[in-house]
């Protein structure tokens, strides 16, 4: 999104509904500030997020992608959140060969309690995001004129 | 496209004053689907709910959008709102513009502008969202306890105190477990079998209890409040409804050789044998191992002594199987074998002995008969050594019997156990060697500070390093003083080492069969560590005692308790409503790969092979996964794991998802 | 090696062991044979086996899964790596199918013998490592090794792993076979580097879905790409996203379930390096969750569908790459 040729980032948060959608909730109760760049999709369980998601993010001109769980361990269905690392690890391993610039995916684990820690790993994303510019590479990567 | 409804709250100023609602609404309104949009100051008061209610009669609504605070906090009170409007529950969508919006954004332009992007996600989730029905289940008002031991004992007891039939499967011959082992009890030093053995009659004689002694679990299918389980009951070879407990055949059975398990095998009782005199049910056993008449077809005293005629040398095991609504595990745990700790000499001499032997040489039915004595030449030892910590918080343990945790018990044990010795035989010299001394718990601190103030018992702290067998019989204890930094060589008759504790081998092969999680060691996973402490994360599986962690009696008696009124809290209810929100398999799609079985923590996915023939192709059987919705949880691992999307997750489908996706990203 | 085969399955066929034979026939060209049920011994004639029989006959057998009687098979190292695959997956039913596991030192490939001047190829026989590849313009002496396809180049074990019987003697695992050398090339270009090359090589592609058509791993009833629920289906290509999103997604779905064996690569009429992408998967599972084969043994459990608590963070990726 291009805005008075100030660039604004599109940034999408998947976040587990018992974990980080609750450290959202909580990071908003405390008033920390974050840009409204982010927009949140609650899913039951970071174990929910297909790669798929992510992908069609991009596809559809988002420009960063984050996801957030509970801490390995904390997880509301014991184990989901170690599937959805495996997963994520080999999506960043691929996107990052099909030559991606690296930072534009991400997984942070966010407990219900650490409302800071959410808003703080927005701000540092969406700085991120910001610093890399539109997504441009992953459509590119099919046009060479 | 279905007709929906936009209701955007002010939520006072909370919202309001930072985005702009009726822009919100004005915006949303416009949307191709959006029949009805409003805005109001709350949304969730009794006014607000009437607004959405009389808009979905008014408009025919399909979909209902609420733009408020955090799902998290009002979502189930628009269901309830949209429902009483006659309205699926879940055909609503909440937009969350509070927490997620107002809250963090001061920028009203920004604000408002993401306010929008949220409703319109939530606008094309619930375009797609299918009419869920919660699904209800039957509840079985049976419970079945596994492991008989005080646990067990006191969750069986209080289930079936409310008036539920509860089963106890224990795979001794009696139950009763470590606790009747066990000499006094800390800190109030009564006797164990005085506390215990009354609840153990009790166990026999509440007719909503039946014990299963002498078996083992040996199947578990089914889900919460719906359990099929097979008890396969060993084959005793006495008839357990004939036989009086008279004890005549363990007197006149001629084997009697046979380590006793009582006694940890440091005394010897017969092939025929009742575990000790109080056990629950009073019966004799046959040690088909030893039994001549079971190994080699001669002898068959017993049986010709037996009044009752309850020797049965033909009886087989047989499997029981029987239904549960709920199960709680109650294995249990063991000391550890300590064999590899060659530094401590215990399988070279009979005067280095455990904790728990320790307990039987103090007990009036022990091998010394409660006198304390050397087991190598019977003498009263005089100087004793206590070493704690043998095989606890042992990390990177070269012995490869070790625990990283803390056994818990053992420094209040070795506190009593130290204190029984200078009480009966003040001449004795006894000694503690510790890393950390510690004693949380009511009373138990001023126990062990009267070990060491009034009983005089010497704690040192610091390990030993070394126990050598002397030749006039003594043993040699070497180890290092921390405080005073200074090697030590104590002469002692006798050591007692305090083993770590671990969860029975039987809590493994268990956990799997109720697909229930453990830790790295082998104790059961609780839901929650902190607020469902005695809850498996399988619904319907409740933990008590020892199998979650260790723990003393006190802590496993509340533990029971609490395992015990969960328990009731769901045989009290006559179904049970399962969350809608459950993943589906598309048997048309479906490869039958077992990649979703793999990865669902619940057991909830089963396969069958189907008839998928028709008449252009010809026979077609295919293997299906199908998804029990009861014990589906809901969580969506399946649904990323399946390959070919035959899995999905009702309320979060793929597309739903991907719908929100494309309109955050417009 | 044809002949052995021939005699096997009709002897087999005769004693009632089995009721089919999976194999090859001669196809449109001679230098692409292609699979082939053959039912009856007098079918067996046109039964074929040299070095141009390259395809992989594993996932021709889920067809057979549920009918009556037992399939004979032919299966080469490769292939047999699917098999145990498709048996993981419940895909196949071991009790139905009789293998007869064919050694492999490597298929040739009809555009290296295009290099080496041969048009209008009617044959092949092989002798030891020269191979005589018959033409209408007479015949070629070539040697085998600079004809393979490169596949065989970086072939990782000529062991057949699940047979019943063995026709030669069967080879062994490869180890040294170099087949991450080009992955490792890629990883240690810039990403500008790697995303012109993979801008080159996905930019080819016409999705004509050979790759998933012959990919024993891409054995959905229904793949997500052609139904319409699963939201990416494709209808005509929305924009040129799409076929990259294909490409990742189907290395993601057969990632840990793909065997490596080259098929896809193959098979692409565009000769676009599918298999890298996959090898990438495959080096990188081994890497961060130990060394893992799929294929390699029945009833393995794949990384993506396993954990342990104290796995690898997601960035690892990211700083790995920084480490380079």
């Amino acid at each position: 999104m291009q805005v008075n040729n100030e660039f604004r980032p599109k940034i999408v948060a998947f976040c587990c509904n018992w974990c980080s959608y609750a450290g959202a909730d909580l990071a908003g109760t405390n008033r920390a500030n974050y840009p409204a760049d982010v927009k949140i999709i609650r899913v039951p369980c970071s174990c929910r997020v297909n790669p798929m998601f992510i992908l069609r993010a991009f596809q559809r001109g988002a420009d960063g992608v984050i996801l957030c769980g509970c801490h390995p361990g904390d997880c509301h269905y014991t184990t989901g959140n170690y599937y959805a690392r495996r997963r994520m690890t080999m999506l960043f391993s691929m996107l990052s060969y099909l030559g991606i610039e690296k930072g534009r995916t991400r997984v942070e684990w966010v407990s219900a309690a650490e409302g800071a820690k959410f808003a703080a790993t927005m701000n540092e994303f969406v700085e991120t995001i910001t610093a890399l510019g539109e997504n441009k590479r992953l459509e590119d990567l099919r046009c060479k004129k | 496209m279905r007709r929906i409804g936009v209701f955007v709250c002010h939520c006072g100023t909370n919202i309001a004053g930072t985005v702009d609602v009726k822009t919100v609404a004005e915006t949303l309104g416009k949307e191709p689907a959006v029949v009805y949009a409003t805005d109001y100051p709350y949304m969730c008061s009794e006014a607000g709910q009437n607004i959405i209610k009389d808009a979905i009669k008014e408009y025919k609504l399909e979909g209902v959008v609420v733009c408020s605070c955090s799902p998290r906090m009002h979502e189930a009170t628009f269901r309830k709102a949209v429902s009483a409007a006659g309205l699926n529950p879940y055909l609503l969508e909440v937009a969350n513009i509070r927490e997620q919006c107002s809250w963090i954004h001061k920028d009203m332009e920004a604000g408002t502008a993401k306010a929008i992007v949220l409703g319109r996600a939530a606008i094309a989730k619930v375009q797609l969202n299918a009419p869920l029905i919660a699904g209800e289940s039957p509840v079985v008002k049976r419970a079945l306890v596994i492991g008989g031991g005080i646990a067990g004992i006191q969750t069986a007891l209080d289930i079936a105190d409310a008036g539920y039939p509860v089963d106890i499967v224990e795979k001794e011959p009696t139950i009763g477990g470590k606790m009747t082992q066990i000499d006094k009890t800390f800190p109030t030093l009564d006797c164990s079998s005085c506390i215990l053995t009354p609840k153990m009659v009790e166990c026999a004689q509440n007719e909503n209890i039946t014990i299963y002694s002498y078996s083992e679990v040996e199947a578990v299918t089914g889900f919460v409040g719906n359990f099929s389980v097979k008890i396969r009951r060993k084959a005793r070879f006495v008839d357990e409804n004939k036989c009086t407990g008279c004890g005549v055949c363990t007197e006149k059975c001629p084997v009697k050789n046979v380590p006793d398990e009582y006694n940890l095998g440091l005394s010897n009782r017969h092939a025929a044998y009742i575990p000790f005199a109080q056990a629950i049910p009073n019966v004799a056993v046959l040690d088909k191992n030893r039994c001549i008449k079971l190994t080699k077809g001669k002898c068959g005293l017993c049986s010709t002594v037996c009044s009752a005629g309850a020797i049965d040398y033909e009886q087989k095991e047989t499997i029981v199987e029987e239904k549960y609504g709920a199960i709680v595990a109650a294995t249990g745990y063991n000391p550890i074998k300590i064999d590899g700790y060659d530094e401590f000499a215990y399988s070279q001499s009979k005067d280095v002995v455990t904790s728990l032997e320790f307990e039987r040489i103090l007990k009036a039915d022990g091998p010394t008969d409660g006198h304390l004595q050397r087991l190598s030449d019977g003498k009263q030892p005089k100087t004793i050594v206590f070493v704690q910590c043998v095989g606890s918080r042992e990390s990177g343990s070269s012995h490869g019997c070790g625990k990283e945790y803390c056994s818990k018990i053992c420094c209040m044990y070795t506190a009593k156990h130290a204190m029984l010795c200078r009480e009966k035989y003040p001449d004795t010299d006894v000694y503690v060697f510790y890393i950390d001394v510690r004693t949380p718990g009511k009373n138990y601190d001023e126990f062990y500070r009267r070990a060491v103030e009034q009983y005089g018992v010497h704690y040192i702290k610091g390990m030993v390093g070394k126990v050598a067998p002397q030749a006039d019989g003594s043993l040699m204890v070497q180890a290092s003083d921390l405080i005073s930094n200074e090697q030590l060589h104590v002469k002692a008759d006798m050591v007692v080492l305090a083993a770590a504790i671990e969860p029975d081998k039987s809590a493994r092969p268990l956990a799997t069969m109720l697909t229930a999680s453990m830790d790295t060691n082998d104790f059961f996973t609780e839901a929650h560590a902190k607020l469902r402490p005695v809850e498996s994360p399988t619904a319907g599986v409740f933990l008590s005692g020892v199998c979650q962690g260790p723990k003393d009696i006190p802590e496993t008696v509340a533990q029971a308790g609490a395992a015990a009124s969960k328990v009731i809290g769901l045989l009290a209810k006559d179904k049970l409503s399962c969350n809608p929100c459950v993943a589906h398999s598309n048997e048309m799609m479906c490869n039958g790969c077992s990649s979703c079985a793999n990865v669902c923590p619940y057991g909830a996915i089963t396969y069958a092979d189907k008839d998928f023939s028709r008449r252009q192709d010809g026979s077609m059987i295919r293997r299906v996964a199908s998804v029990n919705e009861a014990v589906c949880q809901g969580c969506g691992a399946c649904t990323v794991a399946c390959p070919s999307g035959a899995m999905d997750l009702k309320g979060f489908s793929t597309s739903q998802i991907m719908a929100e996706v494309d309109a955050i990203c417009k | 090696m044809q002949e052995v085969m021939k005699k096997r399955a009709s002897e087999l066929l005769a004693d009632g062991t089995v009721v089919r034979v999976l194999g090859w026939k001669n196809g449109e060209f001679a230098y692409d044979p292609t699979p082939a049920v053959f039912q009856t011994v007098e079918s067996l004639e046109a039964f074929v086996y040299n070095d141009f029989c390259a395809s992989n006959l594993s996932k021709y057998l889920i067809k057979f899964l549920r009918q009556e009687g037992k399939t004979l098979v032919f299966l080469k190292p490769c292939d047999s790596y699917s098999f145990n695959q498709l048996l993981t997956e419940h895909r196949v039913i071991r009790e139905n199918v009789y293998i007869i596991g064919v050694p492999c030192d490597g298929k040739v490939a009809e555009d290296k013998l295009r290099e080496k001047g041969a048009e209008g190829i009617l044959g092949i026989e092989t002798e030891g490592d020269q191979i005589k590849v018959k033409t209408l313009y007479g015949d070629l002496d070539l040697n085998k090794k600079e004809c393979l396809g490169e596949r065989c180049l970086s072939c990782k074990s000529h062991q057949v792993v699940v047979f019943d019987e063995m026709l030669g003697e069967n080879g062994e695992e490869n180890p040294d076979c170099g087949r991450f050398d080009m992955v490792e090339k890629l990883e240690a270009m810039t990403p500008e580097q790697r995303f012109e090359f993979w801008r080159g090589e996905l930019s080819k592609c016409i999705r004509c879905n050979a790759c998933r058509n012959i990919c024993p791993a891409c054995s959905c009833e229904k793949c997500v790409f052609d139904n319409p629920a699963s939201g990416i289906s494709q209808k005509a290509a929305a924009d040129s996203f799409e076929e990259n999103m294909f490409h990742i997604i189907r290395a993601f779905h057969v990632a840990g379930r793909c065997t490596d064996c080259g098929e896809c690569s193959r098979v692409c009429p565009q000769h676009i390096l599918l298999h890298l992408l996959n090898r990438k998967f495959i080096k990188e599972m081994n890497e961060c969750y130990g060394e893992y084969q799929a294929g390699a043994e029945a009833g393995s459990r794949a990384p993506l569908v396993n954990f342990t608590m104290d796995d690898c963070e997601p960035s690892i990726i990211y700083t790995k790459e920084a480490g380079k």
